[in-house]
């Protein structure tokens, strides 16, 4: 890509009436790469994800993107930079899938103004990507989880954004599910070049599909970078609080966490 | 970006074509039906004119008797229900699909409620003519409405909470409407029962004027809406990521669909459960994920006409729209809480 968007955050404090959740946080989002955010509960990692698609705004510090602060963008023209996939969508109930994937386009439609051949072309292009065309005329409602999943990452495509941020997309799915997720989003990232930020509970899969990874402890960077330099026992006994060994994938070679608990000693 | 058009793209057409031909139709079929009931409650009556008489008179023909029955008394009793069963179907469903909960219509959460009380003190306290109690009406709608809002919105809004909140202020409106009453002089008492049933019969183009004019300009303000508001039926934070700025465009129904509301329960008192019944009953037809806020409101337009015309004529006594749409609303009521706790649905 050309001229990749970018997204970062300059110094953001982010707080709930006056309980600060994310102090002075600085981050620059690798354009064209998947980047993963972690960290324990509460911790302010869904926080600043919500920050970064403009759902809040910084008490201080900006959220940038191409250069400009975010907040003083039109929100529509945003959306068409920026898209969102927030933990708990609603469907309308009996809603047709093609039509929810349809609520994408949002961004791109007037007033008004009729579905135009681009409307089209960008939900069955979302649809085809997601491995979903035939179900376009089925309702939501009749779905399984995992498929529905695919409905509204297949949404949040048809917004046509260059960066995709996701809330936990992998939860309430099972492992399959989880793992036929990630690799649609490393599909998309590699077929289309989409920067992906997402925010991850499973330090493994995020160690597995990200590119970059972002380790947040009491809603400040504690470390960041490629899993390999980042992902050790030290990290995860920072960020999670969790004795661990740590290692080599046998099947990437990427670091995989093997947490110890009070049962299960590794020496 | 661009993409090779796959050839799936035909099919979702062809689906979503097929989908909206089949809303148009229900649609237009609504409005017919409405225009119908329009017409029998200009044609029939204690005298029955026909067609070309009624034609004659809109036109502003003299015709003899028929110029005053219809163009006097008919046409500002039909213009009334159409405008008032439009604005209360259009009112209801926006906040309906808003707050994504069908018990979320003004007469439940308390906005018509207010307006009644303010509209009994007006009659029964202040001694007021029906102007003044239509602007006394207005004012306690938009009042109570201000202030479920206000309640609401502290700490972050939540529609479970207004919702709560509306029916815990509709409660108290009740009272007050109930002490109020039996404050009330016997002459005073009948005029604010008749107020409160809700009822065409006083209908004149003075009352009828403020409705329409309102209706002008708030109807394709809540329209305009549309979009935004199937947006925000995925929830605040998709809508938001899709560039609805969540907060302009709830404030603008709000403020939009309870002065539309406010103005047609000041002109034909609170025509018990048509805000409420509007809105489902327009999705049941129309299927899921359509825009429902004009087939909404012409459903409301046409439960009103109808529900008139029943009263007016289907049984010895006449009765107002609002005893007729309230035998109808109430079991409807039940029925749906019971439906909902089942399914936890949205409409």
């Amino acid at each position: 890509m050309t001229d990749a968007h970018t997204l970062s955050a300059d110094a953001v404090t982010l707080a709930y009436g006056d309980r600060t959740v994310v102090e002075a946080l600085s981050l620059d989002l690798a354009p064209g790469r998947i980047t993963a955010i972690v960290g324990a509960n509460g911790c302010g990692k869904s926080t600043l994800l919500r920050a970064l698609a403009r759902l809040i705004s910084p008490r201080s510090g900006q959220v940038m993107l191409d250069g400009t602060v975010l907040a003083s963008r039109p929100t529509k023209e945003v959306a068409r930079t920026l898209g969102l996939l927030p933990q708990s969508p609603l469907a309308p109930e009996g809603i047709a899938v093609a039509d929810l994937v349809g609520r994408g386009r949002h961004p791109h439609q007037r007033l008004l103004a009729r579905w135009t051949a681009d409307d089209y072309a960008a939900v069955a292009a979302a649809l085809e990507a997601t491995g979903i065309a035939d179900l376009a005329d089925r309702s939501v409602d009749e779905l399984s989880g995992g498929q529905r999943q695919r409905v509204w990452i297949a949404m949040a495509l048809a917004q046509e954004t260059e960066i995709l941020l996701l809330d936990e997309p992998t939860t309430f799915l099972d492992v399959a599910h989880q793992i036929d997720v990630l690799d649609l989003l490393t599909d998309l990232n590699r077929s289309r070049g989409t920067t992906i930020v997402m925010v991850l509970h499973d330090l493994n899969l995020a160690a597995r599909y990200a590119d970059e990874l972002v380790a947040v402890v009491a809603g400040r960077v504690h470390a960041l970078g490629s899993p390999r330099d980042v992902v050790t026992a030290e990290l995860v006994r920072d960020v999670f609080g969790l004795d661990c060994s740590v290692i080599p994938d046998p099947l990437t070679g990427k670091p995989l966490v093997l947490p110890s608990g009070r049962h299960h000693v590794i020496d | 970006m661009s993409f090779v058009i796959p050839p799936t793209a035909a099919a979702i057409v062809a689906g979503r074509n097929a989908r909206h031909r089949r809303r148009t139709v229900i649609s237009l079929v609504l409005a017919g039906l409405v225009l119908a009931a329009f017409a029998s409650t200009l044609m029939v009556g204690q005298t029955f004119y026909a067609p070309d008489e009624v034609i004659r008179v809109i036109l502003g023909e003299r015709v003899p008797g028929a110029s005053f029955t219809v163009g006097e008394l008919r046409l500002p009793r039909a213009s009334l229900g159409v405008l008032a069963g439009f604005a209360f179907g259009l009112g209801g469903v926006a906040f309906q699909t808003m707050l994504r909960n069908p018990l979320a219509a003004p007469d439940i959460i308390g906005i018509t409620t207010g307006a009644s009380a303010a509209a009994v003190i007006g009659i029964v306290f202040l001694g007021l003519d029906e102007t003044g109690v239509s602007f006394l009406a207005l004012a306690g709608s938009i009042a109570t409405a201000l202030a479920i809002y206000l309640l609401a919105n502290r700490r972050g809004f939540a529609s479970a909470r207004l919702i709560l909140i509306g029916i815990g202020v509709a409660a108290m409106m009740q009272s007050v409407t109930s002490y109020v009453l039996t404050r009330a002089a016997a002459w005073d008492l009948q005029a604010a029962m008749q107020w409160l049933a809700g009822s065409l019969n006083g209908a004149s183009w003075d009352s009828v004027a403020p409705l329409a004019l309102a209706s002008v300009v708030l109807v394709p303000l809540v329209l305009a809406q549309g979009r935004a508001l199937g947006a925000l039926r995925l929830g605040d934070d998709v809508a938001a990521g899709l560039g609805v700025r969540v907060r302009v465009s709830r404030v603008t129904l709000i403020l939009a669909a309870v002065a539309l509301l406010a103005f047609a329960t000041a002109a034909a008192g609170p025509i018990a459960f048509v805000a409420f019944m509007a809105g489902p009953i327009a999705a049941r037809l129309l299927g899921p994920g359509a825009s429902l806020l004009l087939p909404a409101g012409l459903v409301g337009a046409l439960l009103v006409l109808a529900a008139d015309l029943v009263g007016q004529f289907a049984f010895d006594h006449r009765y107002p729209v609002g005893v007729v749409t309230g035998a109808i609303g109430a079991p409807y009521l039940i029925y749906l809480l019971a439906r909902t706790n089942r399914s936890g649905g949205s409409i």
